[in-house]
């Protein structure tokens, strides 16, 4: 099964290739929240998608209004489909597989602002959209996607597990091409919600640093489409790489905080190595889930120096130029370690100064051509859902 | 693909737990909201953890815990859960709060338990469970796409077990709006009598359904799912395209299917295409409803894949499920469900059981 195309939109660009250009440059998307009103504007930074909600409902190309968060997933699946140059999607078993945490949730709290004065009140149609699998299905339909589909929920590991669910259909001859990531729009109610847990920065993240202090929302979306090798063939199209493996376990410590040795995420990692076949010391570039907050960074950490012990690979966690994008996170990340293999570069650790004292690991700083085979990309979530995924370049 | 059935928890609008007869006194509702009937907790959950859970978690791992129980099964392999619309009821608090409060001080207890996956994750934190879990959120293919995974990890390991299952509650809040969106009937009536109606608009439902799946059979396995697909907004050529090639991948004809389970809704606008294909395809075959007993919801089908079960179990049709007479014993029953007509599902179960 082959990565056939890729497509992604967050804070630093709207397209893989003004991605790759942030990336390169060090270009971070973290700024002052413009998209709505809330008593935190001035004191939260966040990393935004560049382009107002009716912006992106003009660049997504649909006429019905759609919540923010379909219309990110519908650009960014969108280019991964437009560049895997498959000619005609519904000639095959096709699907979409879509990880979201909000769904429809900027409308829904719109609504909410009538709707608590009095229950009558509110239009109707800001609360039709709300449903995560609805987000799903709005970006089928624009897409022309008419086969499965499949909307999965697992916070902040959701799109990962979109992406290990999708090469799972694929494996077992249930389908040809899937379209599989994820989509999360910033909004007041998980700006609030992180608020509430005090594990939001107010300077723009550290994530690996002794100093981090928490995180920064950001949003966005990111797909890969995934093919059978008879598709591949079939298209004669470009194999950007490979799903090489893949786990997915629970911490089963804490509903919102990761064991200290970062059990669940050590479990994550080791299933997607055994299931590889890969040495550790295989592994070019690992993209952390490196959230920034005190508790992730030191439970990965510890985590990643027990499973690669002294030879620990090149890492960095890309939450300093994007934000934490939620849902979105696995499915922005996973192209991003496509993008490590298909340009052969490590992406650097923005803002990092001083190591955790505890851990004393050293992420990479700097954007570097480095020959890269396999990348292991990282996301875990609240309720302990911890995944990781291993991408190959095609031999 | 098969996984079998080795165990099943169900908390419903009607008494589906701690029963000796399946369905042996329905119970009717007045009005449009069916609740379920909830067990006494504390025989389950620890009361000290019991206080901070809201009421879809208790009734997920509840549920969870009395599949388990069946199956014998202490820690599974893997937590596989489906809801369409998550917890509500955490949701609906965080949002009225940061907005009457103007987003302050508040509480971040509901916003932590707001996500879809907390019901899964709070059941692995109880079992101290870290295997495989997973959160399908898709509307009415919650469910499926639940059991879809699982039965590939069966083929995968077939060993392993696996608790699945599929969870949605109904809050205040949810049913004024989903009322107010015209999805629910008009009139006051007994839900009991849900088809005879003939109007638009169904009941809400709720419900907590659990399943414990193992690629093995076992001394308690009482029958297989061997199959599930969905299909969203099909045209009714493809549904019956769809629905013809499911059979024959798994071998069968209509005629063949022992008793057919329906999930009609008793909306007559949403209910045409069942229609059509029930009186089209299985004319000469038993068949049932179940949506008048449970209500609709985006979970529903589990509810529809435990009465299944448990009617191969006991090898009766409870009269207030069946429309036309069962004529043999039953070995297949396909449950083919419809989500307001525009989500449809099929899924297929073989019973484990002799029934010469």
């Amino acid at each position: 099964m082959h990565v056939a195309g890729v497509g992604v939109i967050s804070a630093i660009g709207n397209t893989v290739s003004e991605t790759f250009q942030a990336l390169q440059n060090q270009q971070s998307g973290i700024g002052a929240l413009t998209l709505f009103d809330s008593i935190h504007q001035s004191i939260l930074p966040v990393g935004e998608v560049k382009l107002t909600s009716k912006e992106l409902q003009e660049k997504a190309k649909r006429r019905h209004p759609l919540p923010r968060t379909a219309l990110l997933g519908i650009v960014a699946a969108r280019e991964a489909l437009t560049s895997s140059r498959i000619k005609h999607i519904a000639n095959w078993r096709n699907g979409l597989l879509s990880g979201t945490t909000v769904g429809g949730m900027d409308k829904t709290e719109r609504f909410f602002v009538d709707f608590t004065k009095d229950n009558k009140r509110g239009r109707l149609r800001n609360v039709v959209e709300h449903e995560c699998g609805r987000s799903t299905e709005s970006i089928a339909e624009a897409l022309g996607v008419n086969g499965f589909l499949s909307t999965i929920n697992t916070a902040c590991s959701s799109s990962v597990n979109s992406i290990i669910f999708g090469a799972r259909l694929i494996e077992n001859d249930l389908a040809d091409v899937i379209i599989a990531g994820g989509t999360d729009a910033l909004t007041k109610f998980t700006l609030n919600g992180f608020n509430s847990l005090l594990i939001l920065d107010k300077s723009p993240s550290r994530p690996f640093d002794a100093s981090r202090n928490g995180l920064n929302l950001g949003e966005g979306a990111g797909y890969l489409v995934l093919v059978s090798d008879k598709v591949l063939k079939h298209e004669s199209l470009n194999s950007l790489g490979t799903i090489a493996g893949f786990g997915n376990t629970n911490d089963a410590f804490h509903q919102t905080a990761s064991s200290p040795e970062g059990r669940g995420s050590f479990g994550a990692m080791e299933k997607a190595l055994a299931m590889s076949g890969l040495a550790p010391s295989s592994i070019g570039y690992i993209n952390l889930h490196g959230t920034g907050t005190v508790n992730n960074d030191l439970s990965e950490g510890t985590a990643i120096k027990r499973l690669f012990a002294e030879k620990i690979p090149r890492f960095s966690s890309t939450k300093a130029y994007t934000g934490h994008t939620l849902g979105a996170s696995g499915g922005i990340e996973a192209v991003f370690s496509l993008l490590a293999l298909q340009h052969q570069c490590v992406f650097p650790n923005l803002r990092f100064q001083t190591p955790i004292p505890e851990l004393n690991m050293i992420p990479q700083t700097t954007f570097e051509f480095a020959p890269i085979n396999h990348v292991m990309s990282n996301s875990f979530g609240f309720g302990g859902n911890c995944s990781s995924i291993i991408i190959s370049k095609n031999r | 693909m098969k996984a079998f059935i080795n165990g099943m928890g169900n908390i419903s609008p009607q008494k589906s737990w701690g029963i000796d007869s399946l369905l042996a006194d329905p119970i009717a509702y007045e009005g449009t909201r069916l609740t379920c009937i909830e067990p006494d907790y504390t025989q389950w959950i620890d009361p000290k953890q019991l206080r901070r859970m809201s009421r879809i978690i208790k009734m997920g791992i509840t549920a969870s815990m009395m599949a388990m129980k069946q199956a014998g099964v202490e820690k599974p392999d893997g937590i596989i859960v489906g809801t369409g619309y998550g917890c509500l009821e955490d949701t609906g608090i965080f949002l009225s709060k940061m907005i009457e409060n103007k987003e302050e001080a508040l509480n971040p207890t509901p916003f932590i338990q707001s996500t879809h996956n907390t019901i899964g994750g709070q059941i692995a934190l109880l079992l101290q469970c870290q295997a495989y879990n997973q959160t399908y959120a898709h509307r009415s293919f919650s469910f499926e796409n639940s059991l879809l995974d699982a039965l590939l990890h069966l083929t995968e390991t077939p060993a392993s077990h696996l608790l699945v299952g599929g969870v949605d509650e109904i809050t205040g809040i949810s049913h004024t709006i989903q009322s107010r969106m015209g999805l629910f009937k008009r009139k006051a009536f007994s839900s009991l009598d849900l088809f005879a109606t003939n109007t638009r608009g169904t009941l809400n439902g709720e419900g907590s359904t659990f399943f414990v799946l193992s690629g093995i059979q076992g001394e308690q396995s009482v029958a297989s799912v061997e199959a599930v697909t969905t299909f969203f907004k099909p045209t009714i050529e493809e549904l019956i395209k769809g629905l013809s090639d499911f059979l024959h991948q798994a071998n069968l004809t209509a005629a063949e299917i022992d008793f057919v389970l329906v999930g009609k809704s008793g909306d007559r606008d949403a209910d045409r295409a069942v229609g059509q294909i029930t009186s089209l395809l299985f004319s000469t075959n038993a068949i049932g409803v179940f949506k008048h007993l449970s209500g609709e919801y985006p979970t529903a089908s589990a509810f529809a894949l435990w009465l299944a079960t448990q009617m191969m179990a006991e090898n009766r049709i409870p009269p207030i499920v069946s429309v036309s007479p069962m004529i043999r014993p039953i070995k297949t029953i396909l449950v083919f469900n419809s989500y307001f007509g525009h989500h449809y599902s099929l899924m297929l179960l073989r019973t484990c059981r002799d029934t010469r």
